[in-house]
């Protein structure tokens, strides 16, 4: 059992209390998921050209020297950088070359990317749902989509680079209720192609064939379609892609999902009761996409 | 008021206040024929579970997974929707729900008459054992999937694969079927299923059911050995 929930404000009037209407939805799915946790906020504070990199330290509870390696990046690209210390979990903004960026923070040791983009700020840790977000103050974090899991694991380690979201392609992220049972052989062609995935966990595999289908021109709705003919298991995704949001779920409907939809946002969670203080959620149109149902959702730019 | 009118003291419970746990605590300290009104439940689980009396309980929003489930006597009324499992394994008295149920309404209940109001999801009567299930609207795919006893009465459509590995258990739906699923077939009306369904619709309030305009859903037996060596398809 896990939890998923997204939120994505569709109005702009929203997007300050992003944080603050998500962390009550991701805690009411502690009991689905208590031992691990992880979202993706999108906001719109990059600037133009330039990238954030979502660092994690991977030895839990070691301080990382954050600021030795901005000033690694800083020296070595020549570009300035601005960074996000949040302790366990830094964000480094800066227009340097992408694999200039990858190249320091490997040689550096100790540090994971998990994630980056023009948009995409991703957390996520080992806990229950309201320590880490407690932890990162996530309350008062702005912005215009929240992808979000509570992870009860069942197939692979509880930890940090175990949970989920996923985000092996720029400003993706992938959260996921479920198993894949074929997750071996489609890691397999996935190799054969050149992508490699970074933990035995089966979520990514779905994650890292996304970003690949995404790379190779499709749009996310397109290769969802992919992951419905290619993925066997039980399985209810939801993917933030960009300014784009979907959800589907396998052709079973094993695990559930329930969408809340408003003029004032999107909102989406395995369970109701993580919906059910959203305001205007009694006038809120709430049904269940059906099996194999790709549904998405796009805010403007 | 003349003491004949009074109406029995109407115990309010608020979810949010007193949590699951203490609410179907009170609930089962209540007698046989009380009255209760369960407020604020926000989608809360397992909410009236397993209570063995008559009771008239009246649920005001929307509630989670197990609604009234392995009850034997009480009467609920959900003045909202439901999650996963209302009335599963619901032995005897009454689940009405007047909104939407999600999926396994009703799933292996016993007895006892449920009643969706809105709509009902995937897997609606999944294993039912003798209960009766009433849908106003729709359900979703493999609705009635193994059900072995009992009625389900669709008053809107059917999703895909409706009935699929069907035993005894016997479906009518008003509007459309999507399609059957193994060993389901449409088996013709007669005289009783009609008068079937007039009963159903009057002990569950439904008008808009033509039970003269039904498709009847049943086992087609072929699948209850199942013998590999003949080649079955299932």
């Amino acid at each position: 059992m896990c939890g998923i929930v997204g939120l994505l404000a569709r109005s702009r009037e929203l997007e300050p209390t992003l944080g603050q209407l998500f962390v009550p939805m991701l805690t009411a799915l502690t009991s689905r998921g208590p031992d691990s946790a992880g979202f993706a906020l999108y906001d719109r504070t990059v600037p133009t050209g330039s990238l954030r990199w979502s660092l994690c330290g991977e030895a839990a509870g070691s301080a990382v020297d954050w600021r030795a390696l901005t000033d690694r990046v800083e020296t070595e690209s020549g570009s300035r950088v601005s960074a996000e210390d949040l302790g366990a979990v830094c964000f480094l903004t800066t227009d340097a070359a992408p694999e200039l960026v990858r190249g320091v923070v490997a040689a550096f040791g100790g540090v994971s990317v998990v994630g980056f983009g023009a948009h995409v700020r991703l957390i996520k840790d080992v806990g229950t749902p309201a320590e880490i977000c407690g932890r990162y103050g996530i309350t008062s974090s702005a912005g215009y989509l929240a992808v979000g899991h509570t992870r009860m694991a069942t197939e692979s380690a509880v930890t940090t680079l175990h949970s989920h979201p996923f985000s092996p392609a720029p400003d993706v992220a992938l959260v996921h209720n479920g198993s894949f049972s074929n997750h071996a052989t489609i890691r397999r062609r996935l190799a054969d192609v050149g992508i490699t995935c970074e933990t035995d966990n089966d979520s990514e595999v779905a994650a890292c064939y996304i970003g690949w289908r995404l790379q190779r021109g499709d749009d996310l709705q397109e290769a969802l379609r992919h992951v419905l003919k290619e993925f066997d298991g039980f399985f209810t995704l939801a993917v933030g892609a960009g300014l784009e949001f979907a959800v589907v779920r396998d052709a079973f409907a094993c695990k559930p999902l329930v969408v809340a939809e408003t003029a004032e946002y999107i909102a989406t969670a395995s369970e109701y009761q993580a919906l059910a203080e959203l305001p205007g959620i009694e006038n809120a149109r709430v049904f269940e996409p059906g099996p194999e149902e790709i549904s998405t959702w796009t805010v403007d730019g | 008021m003349t003491a004949s009118t009074i109406q029995p003291n109407v115990m309010t419970l608020d979810v949010r206040e007193l949590g699951v746990t203490e609410v179907n605590r009170r609930l089962r300290d209540l007698p046989a024929g009380a009255s209760a009104l369960i407020v604020e439940p926000r989608g809360a689980h397992n909410l009236g579970v397993g209570m063995t009396v008559p009771l008239a309980i009246t649920v005001e929003g929307n509630s989670g997974y197990y609604l009234g489930g392995l009850c034997d006597g009480p009467d609920f009324t959900v003045r909202g929707s439901v999650g996963w499992g209302a009335a599963e394994n619901l032995m005897s008295g009454t689940v009405r729900i007047l909104g939407n149920a999600s999926e396994s309404a009703a799933a292996s209940a016993h007895g006892g008459l449920v009643i969706v109001e809105g709509d009902a999801s995937s897997r609606a009567g999944i294993s039912l054992k003798g209960g009766t299930l009433v849908v106003a609207g729709d359900v979703g795919h493999m609705s009635a999937f193994m059900a072995q006893a009992g009625t389900i009465l669709v008053g809107g459509d059917a999703g895909d694969s409706l009935g699929d590995s069907l035993y005894e258990a016997v479906v009518y739906v008003a509007g459309k079927v999507k399609s059957l699923g193994s060993d389901a077939r449409q088996v013709a009306m007669d005289a009783d299923d009609i008068s079937i369904v007039q009963d159903l619709c009057a002990r569950s309030g439904m008008t808009h059911i033509d039970a003269g305009n039904i498709t009847k859903v049943a086992s087609a037996r072929e699948l209850y050995t199942f013998d590999a060596l003949k080649n079955q398809r299932y």
